[in-house]
């Protein structure tokens, strides 16, 4: 195995792991940031998305060798006090419940706004159907993107 | 090791509340507590319960920790029950944080189920609400007795106001965490009597929207599931399970799997082979290289699509008693002499959870092998220490449970069942193991709602009235699956997780009920909504055959059957007006009605729905739902669990379904078991009727009249009765039963 060097929210990191390993296993077990969930495997699901080099990816489908030297964002470096307008609005309106899909949904949700200050209600359904909830939180989801995007995120 | 479990929700560690010496000089926390921490004590005889005092600490500073056994999966209650608790304490309620108890059910044990540590069938508040309320009232009134001693007067001069006591006659104050300063508890609590408790018109924290403690590290990435467990030293495992449910592995060839770097041993297991490996992509490599053989099995020859057709049969033959659930008035003479008679068979498939958490748990066992440390996010922390302690040939207070949040329950989450996978390879490992499911395994081992096969009978006077009602339900037994045959001898042949929702309201004098019970050897647990969940689509769908049948509306007949059910006529009436039922809605579209009392909370529900009848495609437009579950605990957590039910109620309702063949689960994972996604969600206007009543369930109330509303709206649409769950798009398009 050879060491594979890429940037994880802002810190330099070397994982010494076999090239296939799916970035998922590399951000929750081996580098012990677990915010970032497992829920299918398959690219199906959404709970394991997030940012490479900025764009929304799903990390169980992502092997350790195609990310070297690139940028890598999670959920816990999404914002440095969990004060991204997005998780202020996710807060306010109360959206999760057993709230295990929802840092995949709120890195989804980051990737939007970044690139879409005012989406519609439309854009915003079109962009997250990707991502499920078992618990059935979209609703809730979709009106906490309207408010972030309100607030300028 | 540094574990945050749910006790990190709120910010406070579990040291802190039971260090004592640490922080704390005065705590009203309890021998009981006190002796469930200690573990030696508990061994000799803290087996009575002593649950007075063991649910509140105050600091000096004013810090008030309580204890919460219930698990949080997103119905809320961390936080509700919290504030039933601070409310009859007369707490300040920014003061308020909590922590999760040690594993004690003779004092933190849900009355509602036998006294045992578990959270389900929606039954955190209805089955706490007098016991914690009791226990909060007595903490107060020591409190209170406490600054009467100092003050010397009399207890009846004195009050509480939010984290003080008050002397108004001579303008004394002191706060609780000042009387936590130097105040003694008494050995003996004082009792409450229920007449003493809050009276509705005074709560001040009960039915105000309230932040659930749960929330902020659920949008930070820091809250932590069971999947997160981290401990020191720890391997990975992953389980290939028996494709027939119980089969036992034959023959295992394991090289290629061992061959894998990083897999450490193959270890069979009871019911599965484990793959144990330094990492988790290691053992799930090693779990495809997998070669297994596996015993036969009676379900080896089960499909579950012969097998809905061989239900219904069985429900339809009369000569099939069952076991009687209800039997009132003379059905067979009603029958006889009915004027009109109407029959239905409906049939539901099997359901899996699909949390979106893979099942998981991870195990410590000490060297000597006579304790475990676990950690879990489950719904029975109760049951899994005494399966543990059961296993290991040991006592519950030799295994230390770690509570963590659950990434949805549903119901999967109360049995047991991994305790028996973990411990033995923790055992085998000698190393603490996480053992993770894969999604498809997941999937491969659904513990499912089961399947039903229905015969509906009514029987109609000259007036067109109903006076006779005969449900057959054909379904394999929950509880024969979780506790084998003999718990029939005490059930007389009934299950009440699979017959729940059977019975209603509708005040008709002859009726029975009978059980007919299956046996096909399939994988079964609760699953949200239990029986509710087909027995009010069967009931609601088929009232409303009967209604349109006498060309009387569906809302004015259930009334008319209501006249004895105050808080079902206002709930109805509330959601026909909402959704302005009998005006005219859109081209295409039409609205269907359920109404149903389920978890004892009352709820109607109307939909808005379309077809496309070339693709058998069913568009839910819009749900309204009025509910009155007594009193409301924190209405934020009502509007978000219905809107969850409908959501939930309508994915199960339109695409879920397992299906056997040769005793094995078909499906894989999301792309072939689908739920429902944000584009196919509907609006959702819910109203909350709160009334003076002792308070509901709420997390699986409204789920059940999901799939009747769309079965009735469907009708008024096409004219097509669907009898059949899932109404998927092959039956809808077919407009047929089964498919």
């Amino acid at each position: 195995m050879v060491a594979i060097s890429f940037t994880i929210n802002g810190k330099a990191v070397d994982v010494d792991a076999a090239p296939d390993t799916p970035l998922l296993w590399v951000v929750r077990e081996h580098l012990k940031l677990t915010g970032t969930k497992y829920g299918c495997g398959a690219g199906m699901c959404g709970a394991c998305t997030v940012h490479l080099d900025g764009q929304p990816i799903r990390s169980c489908q992502t092997p350790l060798s195609t990310i070297a030297d690139k940028q890598v964002t999670t959920i816990e470096g999404l914002s440095e006090h969990g004060d991204h307008p997005l998780q202020k609005a996710w807060v306010d309106l109360q959206v999760p419940q057993c709230g295990y899909c929802q840092s995949g949904q709120l890195m989804q949700a980051a990737a939007l706004l970044a690139s879409n200050k005012n989406p519609s209600r439309d854009e915003i359904v079109q962009h997250m159907d990707g991502n499920i909830c078992r618990c059935g939180t979209y609703p809730r989801i979709i009106r906490a993107i309207q408010s972030a995007a309100k607030q300028g995120a | 090791m540094t574990m945050i479990d749910q006790a990190a929700a709120t910010k406070v560690s579990r040291r802190g509340f039971l260090g004592g010496a640490a922080g704390l000089t005065f705590a009203l926390s309890l021998p009981g507590f006190l002796v469930a921490e200690g573990g030696a004590a508990l061994a000799q005889g803290a087996a009575g319960p002593k649950p007075i005092g063991a649910w509140v600490s105050i600091a000096p500073d004013g810090a008030i920790v309580l204890a919460i056994p219930t698990a949080e999966m997103g119905q809320g209650s961390l936080t509700a029950l919290p504030m039933i608790v601070a409310e009859e304490l007369d707490a300040d309620w920014s003061r308020v944080s909590t922590i999760y108890p040690p594993v004690v059910p003779g004092i933190y044990g849900n009355p509602m189920f036998g006294g045992q540590m578990v959270t389900y069938g929606s039954g955190a508040i209805r089955g706490y609400w007098d016991k914690i309320r009791l226990q909060a009232a007595a903490a107060r009134r020591v409190l209170m007795q406490a600054a009467a001693d100092k003050w010397a007067v009399p207890l009846a001069d004195i009050h509480t106001e939010p984290s003080a006591v008050v002397h108004a006659a001579s303008n004394r104050r002191l706060s609780y965490g000042e009387i936590a300063g130097f105040a003694t508890v008494p050995a003996t609590m004082p009792t409450i009597d229920k007449s003493e408790l809050k009276k509705t018109a005074d709560y001040r924290i009960i039915g105000k929207a309230t932040p659930r403690f749960d929330i902020p590290d659920k949008t930070t990435g820091a809250a932590k599931y069971g999947i997160d467990a981290q401990v020191p030293n720890m391997v990975y495992a992953t389980l290939l399970h028996a494709p027939v449910d119980r089969a036992t592995p034959d023959h295992v060839d394991d090289s290629a799997a061992l061959a894998v770097p990083g897999v450490l041993k193959v270890i069979p297991l009871d019911h599965a082979i484990a793959v144990v490996a330094e990492t988790v992509e290691a053992a799930f490599a090693g779990l495809g290289a997998l070669k297994v053989t596996w015993s036969s099995m009676p379900a080896d020859a089960y499909g579950s699509v012969a097998g809905q057709k061989e239900f219904l049969a069985r429900a339809a033959n009369l000569g099939d008693k069952g076991a009687s659930f209800l039997a009132t008035g003379d059905v067979d003479g009603i029958f006889a002499k009915a004027a009109k008679t109407m029959t239905a068979q409906y049939t539901t498939d099997y359901v899996y959870h699909a949390g979106m958490e893979p099942m998981n748990a991870t195990a410590a066992i000490d060297p000597a092998g006579n304790g475990a440390e676990i950690w879990l996010g489950t719904q029975g922390p109760g049951p899994n220490v005494l399966a543990a302690a059961k296993m290991l040939k040991t006592t519950p207070n030799k295994i230390k449970h770690h509570q963590f949040y659950l990434g949805g329950g549903y119901g999967r989450r109360s049995p047991p069942d991994l305790m028996f996978e973990v411990l033995p390879l923790a055992k085998a490992m000698q190393r603490p193991v996480k053992m993770i499911w894969t999604r498809d395994q997941d999937v491969k081992t659904a513990k499912m709602r089961p399947m039903t096969g229905h015969q509906i009978e009514a029987a109609l006077d000259a007036n067109g009235k109903v006076v006779g009602w005969r449900h057959r339900v054909v379904a394999e037994s929950i509880i024969v699956y979780g506790a084998g045959e003999k718990v029939m001898q005490f059930t007389k042949g009934l299950d009440n997780i699979v017959l729940e929702g059977s019975k209603h309201e509708y005040g008709i004098p002859n009726q029975s009920i009978a059980y007919l019970r299956e046996n096909r050897g399939v994988g079964l647990s609760s699953w949200r909504g239990i029986g509710a969940g087909y027995n009010k689509f069967v009931i609601e769908s088929f009232i409303d055959e009967i209604a349109t049948a006498q060309k009387v509306d569906p809302v004015q007949f259930r009334l008319g059957l209501l006249q004895n059910e105050p808080r079902a006529q206002a709930v109805i009436k509330a959601v026909a007006d909402k959704a302005g039922w009998g005006k005219p809605v859109a081209d295409g579209h039409a609205l269907g009605f359920a109404y149903a009392k389920v978890v004892e909370t009352y709820v109607a529900a109307i939909g808005e729905i379309s077809v496309d009848e070339k693709t058998g495609i069913i568009r839910a437009h819009k749900f309204w739902v009025a509910l009155d579950p007594g009193i409301v605990i924190n209405p934020d957590s009502v509007l978000a669990q219905t809107e969850g039910n409908v959501i939930f109620g309508l994915s199960q309702t339109l695409k879920e379904r397992v299906s056997i063949v040769d005793g094995k689960v078909q499906q894989n994972n999301y792309y072939d078991y689908p739920v429902l996604r944000m584009a196919e969600m509907p609006e959702i206007d819910i109203q909350i009727i709160a009334t003076d009543n002792p308070p509901k369930g709420m997390g699986e109330a409204t789920l059940p009249l999901i799939s009747p509303v769309v079965g009735n709206a469907l009708y008024k649409l096409t004219g097509k009765r669907m009898r059949a769950l899932p109404m998927s798009p092959a039956r809808v398009k077919a407009g047929l039963t089964i498919t």
